[in-house]
């Protein structure tokens, strides 16, 4: 192993803090990762910027751009892969006029999918800000998402960012 | 409960205190589980439990009926759930509604909400108890069981039920090597994925020089589809934690950790406090229960990527690296996290050990097979009658468990495959039903234990679509330091890709099975190792429906879009317009009480005219 190239450990623990943890709690505050933030990390931790976009890029859970009012979170673990997840997700995605892991130019809705949210029971599974939908077929799609879109939203109402 | 008035400081102060505990819990009557696993609680449980809370307040009966919110009770299916006991009654699908009817009935009157109660779908009988469900009954629940017998915030509750007592035991008159030579003579294996035995790994561990060592709990839980780990961490968070504190006095260390997925905010939340209701009681900090023994834990939450579930990725994950393998040896024992001895376990593994330790070596190596021991978790899921979490002895074959936990296939379908193991793992088919659930019989079928994953499919699941599905995943996942792991891997989704669209050739199945070879031959770590096991297992169970896909350019379950058609059969439909309205593509046409049509070249095969058809005039072919 060459020592000292990548096992650059202890500067990652400024004050105690991992600079994933860091990076969480601007996330946090923020919803995401804005540059002014990260370069503000940088310059208080002695980190390179690069290594911090390094962390931030590899975690699927940091965003880097502003995420949507509305978040929509379809699920496409295997449980609901085999329950048809890639249809319904497909579906969202043309009424929202997003593509998956987007967000619309107007910054009203977000799509994202996840890997298995722990309630296969329920597969396919939806969350619409923070509430959990069940068995949902692609037909279903357009009247659970009445309430984010409001009832005249048609195909694709927003053009995506 | 009184709080309680200084820390612990002997065995003996425990023991007063559980009696005190226990002395306190005689003044209850009833008590009241909801269940607050994750499928319960999409379904509104929370408030079923403030509805309860409030007309127990209101009735008065507040100091006699205890109210538990709970980790997941096992029968997602049918949920919400509420059991009462004494009785353990066990009510299903549940709504806010019913909460004033299930206090004034059965905890006041003594009698049942019949309309609550579970019918089995195979045999129609009722079922009161939650003990006699065939769903229940076969497994062998030593770590699930007491989840609704335990409020996960409530270090008393688990105290109550004799929690730490092992722990006070092996403190008290046990050595570290005591406890690994019991570990090792129950033949307990890692139960995160590669079955590692896990007093071979503790013995490492403690044999190790150096005197600042550590153990990590491993609750990162990549798997698509399982959630054993978050079911235990959610209901009984002591368990593990009792396990852990354990592991780092056998090895020696000092510090333990948690590492938890983002994605599991109520594991983060409940091991948090199961800590600090540990540490406040004085069962961890310094000088645990005077034996001089100091141990403390934190939390490390991931920021979300499978690979850093293998061992030497997450601990760069939790010095706050990018979570990458690295090539070892080193091993972990000797250069770990800091570059000090470390111990990683999986969450199931740490909640088996005071389990091992409270029953005996001997009674729980009598559980299970020859070369696997004890019991397995198994997330149950997919085209499957009962859907949830399934503890059964290692050594139960997935006929068993399929059909009799299960209760079979979903709508009256044919089964088709299980698929083990995760990403990792491998499909099987109908012939392999009577294999037992055996470390060595799965990985010799082309499958994996894995972490517990066991998705059931019928008819209607492609098998090319779900290799495919998988190795999507792993493409995303793949850290892409091994060349062989990162372009393999995408070689063979592109592969793959062109079969389900039929843009493939016969001999490319050939091609695909020399690539996986060399992906799972070359790569470095156990993500690129196994990442041919999903495409290996189902070119070697469903060649048949590879070819299909190649040579008629037929998709027989009718999954993959660019080879199916649908058709609206002009004989059965009677022009009501259903079909026409649901269309988002606007590719139905036809004028009312006439046939309608499918314009093929504007459908998008999205399906939603089938769904909508109430005449099965929409066919799929
Ligand atoms: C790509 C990859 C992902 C893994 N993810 C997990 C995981 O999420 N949870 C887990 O316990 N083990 C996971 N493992 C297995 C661990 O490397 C390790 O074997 C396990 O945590 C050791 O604990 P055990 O001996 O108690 O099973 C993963 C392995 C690989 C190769
Ligand atoms: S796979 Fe979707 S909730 Fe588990």
């Amino acid at each position: 192993m060459q020592e000292g190239m990548i096992e650059r450990s202890h500067p990652f623990r400024q004050n105690g803090i991992s600079l994933i943890s860091q990076l969480q709690q601007i996330q946090q505050e923020h919803g995401w990762l804005p540059e002014p933030e990260l370069r503000r990390l940088s310059a208080a931790t002695g980190e390179p910027l690069i290594e911090i976009y390094r962390v931030a890029t590899f975690y699927k859970s940091f965003s880097l751009a502003p995420r949507g009012r509305h978040r929509v979170t379809a699920c496409c673990g295997t449980a609901c892969h085999v329950r048809g997840s890639a249809g319904v997700t497909r579906e969202i995605s043309k009424l929202l006029g997003v593509k998956p892991g987007g967000t619309s130019a107007d910054g009203r809705y977000s799509l994202e999918t996840v890997n298995c949210l722990g309630a296969c029971a329920l597969a396919p599974l939806v969350v619409v800000d923070g509430e959990y939908h069940g068995n949902i077929t692609p037909a279903g799609t357009r009247k659970l998402l009445k309430k984010i879109t409001g009832p005249e939203a048609g195909n694709g109402a927003a053009a995506e960012r | 409960m009184e709080a309680l008035q200084a820390r612990l400081k002997t065995p003996a102060d425990l023991e007063r205190y559980r009696a005190a505990i226990k002395a306190k819990q005689e003044t209850i009557t009833h008590r009241l589980s909801v269940c607050g696993g994750t499928g319960c609680a999409g379904g509104g449980s929370a408030r079923i439990r403030d509805y309860l809370q409030d007309y127990l307040a209101r009735r008065g009966l507040s100091a006699r009926v205890a109210l538990r919110f709970t980790g997941c009770l096992g029968l997602c299916e049918r949920g919400p759930l509420v059991i009462v006991s004494p009785g353990e009654i066990f009510y299903q699908k549940v709504t806010a509604a019913d909460a004033a009817e299930i206090v004034d009935q059965t905890v006041l009157k003594g009698e049942l909400v019949e309309r609550l109660l579970y019918t089995d779908p195979l045999n129609g009988e009722k079922y009161v108890s939650a003990n006699e469900i065939p769903f229940l009954k076969k497994q062998s629940r030593f770590l699930l069981g007491d989840n609704w017998r335990l409020d996960p915030a409530s270090i008393e509750d688990y105290l109550g039920l004799g929690g730490y007592a092992v722990l006070a035991g092996c403190l008290d008159g046990l050595n570290g090597a005591e406890i690994i030579a019991r570990l090792k003579a129950s033949r307990l294996r890692g139960r995160g994925g590669a079955g590692f035995p896990t007093g071979i790994k503790w013995a490492e561990g403690r044999e190790a020089p150096g005197d600042q060592k550590y153990i990590i709990c491993n609750a990162d839980e990549g798997d698509p589809g399982a959630f054993m780990d978050r079911s235990l961490m959610e209901g009984n968070p002591h368990s593990v934690l009792e396990g852990l504190i354990i592991g780092g006095y056998a090895i020696g260390a000092g510090e333990g950790i948690v590492f938890v997925r983002a994605e599991y905010p109520t594991a983060v939340k409940n091991i948090r406090l199961a800590i600090a209701r540990a540490e406040e009681v004085g069962l961890l900090g310094e000088d645990i229960l005077g034996s001089g023994f100091d141990f403390r834990v934190s939390v490390s939450v991931g920021a979300g990527a499978f690979v850093s579930g293998e061992t030497s990725a997450l601990i760069r994950a939790v010095e706050g690296q990018v979570g990458e393998p690295r090539q070892k040896p080193p091993h972990l024992a000797q250069q770990g996290l800091w570059k000090k001895p470390t111990v990683v376990n999986n969450v199931e593994t740490l909640a088996n050990v005071p389990l091992i330790l409270r029953l005996g070596t001997e009674s729980y190596s009598g559980i299970g097979t020859a070369s696997s021991k004890g019991t397995k978790i198994f997330s149950l899921v997919g085209k499957v009658n009962n859907t949830g979490l399934v503890e059964v002895p290692l050594g139960m074959t997935l006929r068993e468990i399929i059909d009799d936990i299960g209760g079979g296939i979903k709508g009256g379908k044919r089964f088709k495959a299980v698929q083990t193991g995760g990403p990792s793992g491998g499909c099987l088919p109908a012939s392999l039903l009577d294999l037992p659930t055996d470390y060595e019989a799965l990985s010799e079928a082309g499958s994996m234990m894995g972490s517990g994953g066991m998705i059931v499919m019928d008819e209607e699941t492609c098998m090319v679509d779900l290799a495919r599905y998988f190795l999507a995943f792993l493409k995303e996942e793949s850290c892409g330091a091994c060349f062989s792991c990162r372009e393999g891997i995408a070689r063979m989704l592109e592969m793959v890709e062109a079969i389900t669209r039929g843009e493939s050739s016969p001999g490319q199945l050939e091609l695909l099975e020399e690539l996986a070879a060399v992906v799972k031959e070359a790569s470095m770590c156990g993500l690129g190792q196994t990442a041919s096991n999903p495409v290996l297992s189902t070119l070697r169970y469903f060649r048949e429906e590879y070819l299909a896909h190649l040579v008629d350019r037929r998709c027989p379950a009718g999954v993959c879009r660019d080879l199916i058609s649908f058709r609206i059969e002009a004989g059965i439909c009677n022009g009501c317009g259903a079909c026409r309205k649901s269309c988002p593509a606007g590719a139905v046409e036809g004028k009312k009480k006439e046939p309608h049509r499918i314009a093929a070249a504007l459908c998008t095969r999205c399906g939603i005219c089938l769904e909508t058809c109430r005449y099965g005039a929409v066919l799929k072919e």
